[in-house]
């Protein structure tokens, strides 16, 4: 049985506006990501992926704020640690952040090879120039980038290789595990398939031992991750091995949501693209029970008052609804008769 | 769907050219393109491709550097305020990022009114104004009574993006182009957007254009497809012959780029 | 709208400012309806009276006498007469005499009064002392023995028939006046100026014709960098390239030096507060300009634009509704500190002496100068340009609070 490397027990996050009100924007989320497995987190704008992904590293800073819960990376527990020593001994050893802009980060006024530099200066005080220079070099010889790009300022690289360099530099101390928020949805199609490629490789070669990766675009979840975890307003509400989320989900939202697909394949053009109304809950004031419960049609009296827990459907398989599975699966069946 | 009547609107040799000297960018170079009555073309591109430079040729608010524009078998004439009003009566658009489009210093219904008057409404009593604002957001399944007296920021990106249908319904113009309508929406509110302006489209007899560089999304919605490359339109034809039987390498990769999820997405070719 | 103001008024930098303002703003305006004399009246005979409260000698006389017995009395007349430099004389002496330095304190004046006629000996002769010294001290131990004489001082008055001098009054030692009995008195809470003029009500006249003269530049520059700034950002192409040719000329020439020349050569008879701002006004609108500009250029091509004009609406309304709201709050800022550069510019000028003519109204900047004319800062007469400073910092300090403040709420990048 391969070790978990990520596991994290209900964790709550909030944020606190500057008109001092409480955004609850991660509710109870439980996870855990064995040694060679990646997991991908999908949901609407808003629903907290993001903020689980920043929760998850324990390192906060306003407005996000801890609030409850328990984060366990490589077997260390990390959630009452002091923001300094996350900071110093798990931040690029045990768990590296690319966030969403990560290549808009870099310093405009260094070369590549400087970040290098400082982040193994940080952590291993005698390291020499050469020695670095050499080592970055095999890594990026082993990514498949051109070690020119060492020598480069960040502005002489396409957004692409930045954003490919900057996941270099994330991995270059070996981490456990590789969070990737939205790591490609700011490059064009071709640029974005690099990135993937590279992740994949990073997974393959065992540089890093698992991934959680972080979109909203579902298609290339499902071509880079090992299982899915749909999020809806702070709550997780299914999660489970990527192609039975993709292609049987039983939560109406996963459902609604797997299909909303576009890809440009035959027969695209003979699917009715599914559409759920209204808009999701304002996590200042989360509703008392199923939150999914005032856009869900199967809604019922007592969804809007019982609060809604994950039921285990086997095989790693969960979902936050009051339906049992056998009566979700029913009504779908008789929806998709009807068409 | 194409038919041998004139079409209604059409460039011939169009070319935008930004900057000069060194810094000279042709946006858009040497394009062509028909649109015949009752179609929804797409022109798929990626970022600085030019589909948004050409759009808004089409739309008037840019000109161009050289080339023609007709509209309705006659040469294009937007050079007065007067004949730019006519031309908008006739071609509308719908933009990319809800939360900009609108001006947060005005209510909903001054954004729905002006429509109206564009109309010649201007004199119509207040009753019947009310009533073809109601109609509108009906349409899109807004209600009108909880949006009067709002502002847009008030709503939801989706919501939002559904006043804007609302106000091309207002507006009956012959054609719509619509700016990546749906790329800033989540993709729950993404169908009902599309559903509501193919109904609309229905209802009005609109040609709509899609400007978008989600190429499965111009798959789904269009009849005909443009794949535009630096500022040419490098492959063009019914959504079927080019999404399924690419010929351009240009279109070839960007369909082997696009992650897929019913075959297999071949990571070797990058 | 609404929602706007209140939100500014969240901000501490910018309440804290703004009560400041407030506070000056109303010290200047209900200050001359209690105190209405005219601000330019001269009042002493002679320069820089200290701050205080003026009582009339002649009318004191004249005012019902009454007796006090205080103890203190005595010692605190000496004291107040026993100058710094007399004290270290005494001490001087009284080492010389053997006293131990460590007994001897020259603050403690009835200790040193008592050590002083103990030892006090004229035909004692300190070694190394000069003539000129030994006269000295005789001199101060007269004076002090008169200080300490219980006489009463003897007022006389001329007989106009005799012509010759009648004592008509003693004032005792123990004599005080009720200062509510005496006719006139004047309080001067800072002092007068070189001219004699009561500082304090010339100040708050100075603050408000220099608020008036920033209120006028800052909307004149602001209108003219608001209009030519909305103009080249909006129409853009030759427009821009116009206006820009002019303001790249203004911001190339230090406005300062501008605004030297044009006060000069307008001469000092024509120069008056209106003037002035005016010309401070034309000669500062560059950065306003400029800044607008680059705001409209971004906002130009917002899709809000875009869809006002597929609307059909003109150029003057898209202008007015579509991009004037969207930069009004920055044009507020920008205003504040129009205002209060204007208000420095003033002063400037005014120090160099090309303020507006000096016998009408005054301003903080002629203040100064006259201040430094009549060298009140060589001389330490700290209160005929210390408050002035003081009002200028606190009215700037106040405006770019304000300012900050408001920025902190317009601006998303500063947001915490």
């Amino acid at each position: 049985m391969a070790n978990t490397m990520l596991e994290v027990k209900e964790l709550s996050t909030k944020y606190i506006t500057r008109f001092r009100e409480d955004v609850y924007a991660v509710d109870r989320v439980s996870l855990a990501v064995k040694e060679g497995r990646s997991l991908g987190i999908a949901g609407e704008s808003g629903c907290g992926k993001s903020t689980l992904a920043l929760s998850l590293m324990g390192y906060y800073f306003p407005p996000l704020h801890y609030t409850s819960g328990e984060i366990i990376i490589n077997g260390k527990n990390i959630s009452g640690m002091k923001p300094d020593d996350v900071r110093k001994s798990i931040l690029g050893r045990e768990i590296a952040y690319i966030p969403q802009a990560a290549m808009n980060a870099l310093n405009p006024t260094r070369k590549i090879i400087h970040f290098i530099e400082d982040v193994i200066m940080e952590h291993e005080v005698y390291a020499t120039k050469k020695d670095i220079y050499e080592r970055a070099k095999k890594l990026f010889e082993t990514l498949g980038l051109p070690a020119e790009v060492l020598q480069k300022y960040p502005v002489e690289l396409s957004g692409g290789m930045k954003q490919r360099t900057v996941i270099a530099i994330s991995v270059l101390l070996l981490p456990k595990v590789l969070i990737a928020d939205e790591p490609s949805s700011a490059l064009d199609v071709t640029s974005q398939k690099m990135v993937i490629k590279m992740l994949r490789h990073l997974m393959e070669a065992g540089m890093i031992s698992s991934m959680i990766f972080i979109t909203h675009e579902l298609p290339l979840l499902y071509n880079v991750v090992d299982d899915i975890m749909v999020m809806y307003a702070g709550q997780i509400v299914e999660t489970g091995a990527s192609r039975e989320m993709v292609f049987d989900p039983i939560h109406p939202y996963s459902k609604g949501l797997m299909g909303s697909i576009i890809v440009p394949e035959q027969g695209l053009r003979d699917v009715k693209l599914t559409a759920i109304p209204g808009v999701p809950p304002n996590l200042k004031k989360p509703p008392a029970g199923c939150r999914f419960a005032e856009r869900c049609r199967f809604v019922r009296p007592e969804c809007l008052v019982t609060n809604v827990s994950l039921r285990q459907a086997g095989d790693g398989r969960a979902y936050r609804c009051i339906l049992p599975e056998a009566e979700l699966r029913e009504a779908y069946a008789r929806e998709e008769h009807k068409k | 769907m194409t038919t041998l009547t004139q079409p209604l609107l059409s460039a011939r040799g169009v070319t935008k050219v930004f900057g000069f000297g060194r810094q000279k960018n042709t946006a858009v170079d040497n394009v062509d393109l028909d649109l015949y009555e009752g179609e929804v073309i797409s022109i798929v591109g990626e970022s600085g491709s030019g589909k948004t430079t050409i759009s808004k040729i089409l739309l008037g608010l840019l000109t161009e550097t050289s080339g023609e524009i007709y509209f309705q078998g006659a040469k294009r004439d937007i050079r007065s305020h007067a004949k730019k009003q006519e031309y908008w009566k006739n071609i509308q658009a719908i933009f990319q990022d809800p939360f900009s489009s609108y001006n947060i210093f005005n209510k909903i219904d001054s954004v729905l009114l002006d429509c109206i008057n564009m109309r010649g409404g201007r004199s119509l009593p207040r009753e019947k104004k009310v009533e073809m604002m109601s109609e509108a957001c009906s349409f899109v399944n807004l209600k009108f009574e909880e949006l009067t007296n709002k502002y847009p920021f008030e709503l939801s990106g989706g919501q939002m993006q559904r006043l804007m249908i609302a106000r091309i319904f207002l507006l009956k113009p012959k054609i719509l182009l619509a700016d990546e309508p749906t790329s800033m929406i989540d993709a729950c509110s993404r169908a009902t957007i599309l559903d509501e302006l193919m109904h609309l489209r229905r209802e009005i007899g609109m040609t709509i254009i899609f400007i978008t560089h989600d190429i499965g999304l111009a798959y789904y919605v269009s009849d005909k497809v443009y794949i535009m490359e630096k500022g040419k339109f490098v492959e063009s034809g019914s959504a079927d012959s080019v999404i399924l039987h690419p010929k351009e390498p240009y279109t070839r990769r960007l369909l082997n780029d696009v992650p897929k999820i019913y075959e297999e997405w071949d990571l070797t070719t990058v | 709208m609404k929602h706007i103001i209140q939100q500014v008024f969240h901000s501490g930098k910018f309440v804290f400012g703004f009560s400041i303002f407030a506070t000056i703003l109303l010290i200047v305006i209900f200050y001359p309806l209690f105190v209405p004399d005219p601000p330019l009246t001269i009042l002493g005979q002679g320069t820089f009276f200290p701050p205080g409260i003026y009582v009339s000698v002649y009318d004191s006389l004249s005012a019902t006498s009454y007796t006090l017995n205080l103890d203190e009395a005595a010692a605190k007349r000496i004291a107040s007469k026993l100058s710094q430099e007399d004290r270290q004389a005494v001490k001087e002496w009284l080492i010389a005499a053997g006293i131990p330095e460590a007994e001897i304190d020259p603050a403690n004046t009835e200790q040193l009064l008592d050590q002083w006629f103990a030892n006090y000996d004229s035909k004692k002769n300190v070694p190394g002392m000069t003539n000129a010294k030994r006269n000295y001290y005789i001199r101060l131990n007269n004076a002090l023995k008169g200080l300490l004489s219980p006489d009463a001082a003897t007022v006389s008055q001329t007989n106009p028939q005799t012509g010759e001098m009648e004592q008509i009054d003693t004032i005792n030692q123990t004599d005080y006046v009720n200062v509510s009995e005496v006719a006139n008195l004047r309080l001067l809470p800072l002092g007068t100026d070189n001219f004699g003029r009561d500082i304090l009500t010339e100040l708050i006249a100075a603050t408000r014709v220099s608020l008036q003269i920033g209120f006028v530049a800052g909307i004149i520059a602001t209108l003219i960098g608001l209009t030519l700034g909305l103009l080249a950002g909006y129409v853009g192409g030759v427009v821009d390239d116009a206006i820009m040719f002019v303001t790249n000329l203004f911001t190339v020439i230090p406005t300062f030096v501008l605004l030297i020349l044009i006060s000069f050569s307008i001469g000092q008879e024509q120069r008056g507060a209106f003037t002035i701002a005016v010309v401070i006004g034309l000669t500062s609108w560059v950065w306003t300009a400029r800044a607008v500009r680059s705001q409209v250029i971004s906002l130009r091509n917002r899709d809000h634009v875009n869809l006002s004009k597929l609307s059909g609406h003109s150029i003057v309304h898209i202008i007015l509704s579509d991009i004037l709201p969207y930069i009004a709050s920055y044009v507020i800022m920008a205003l504040i500190l129009q205002i209060s550069s204007g208000i420095l510019a003033e002063a400037g000028l005014s120090i160099l002496g090309l303020g507006p003519r000096t016998t009408e109204v005054p301003t903080l900047g002629l203040m100064i100068n006259w201040a430094m004319i009549y060298q009140a800062h060589i001389l330490g007469n700290w209160w005929a340009y210390m408050p002035v400073l003081v009002t200028i910092a606190l009215i700037t300090f106040s405006m770019n609070l304000m300012n900050t403040g408001m920025d902190q709420v317009f601006n998303p990048a500063l947001r915490d």
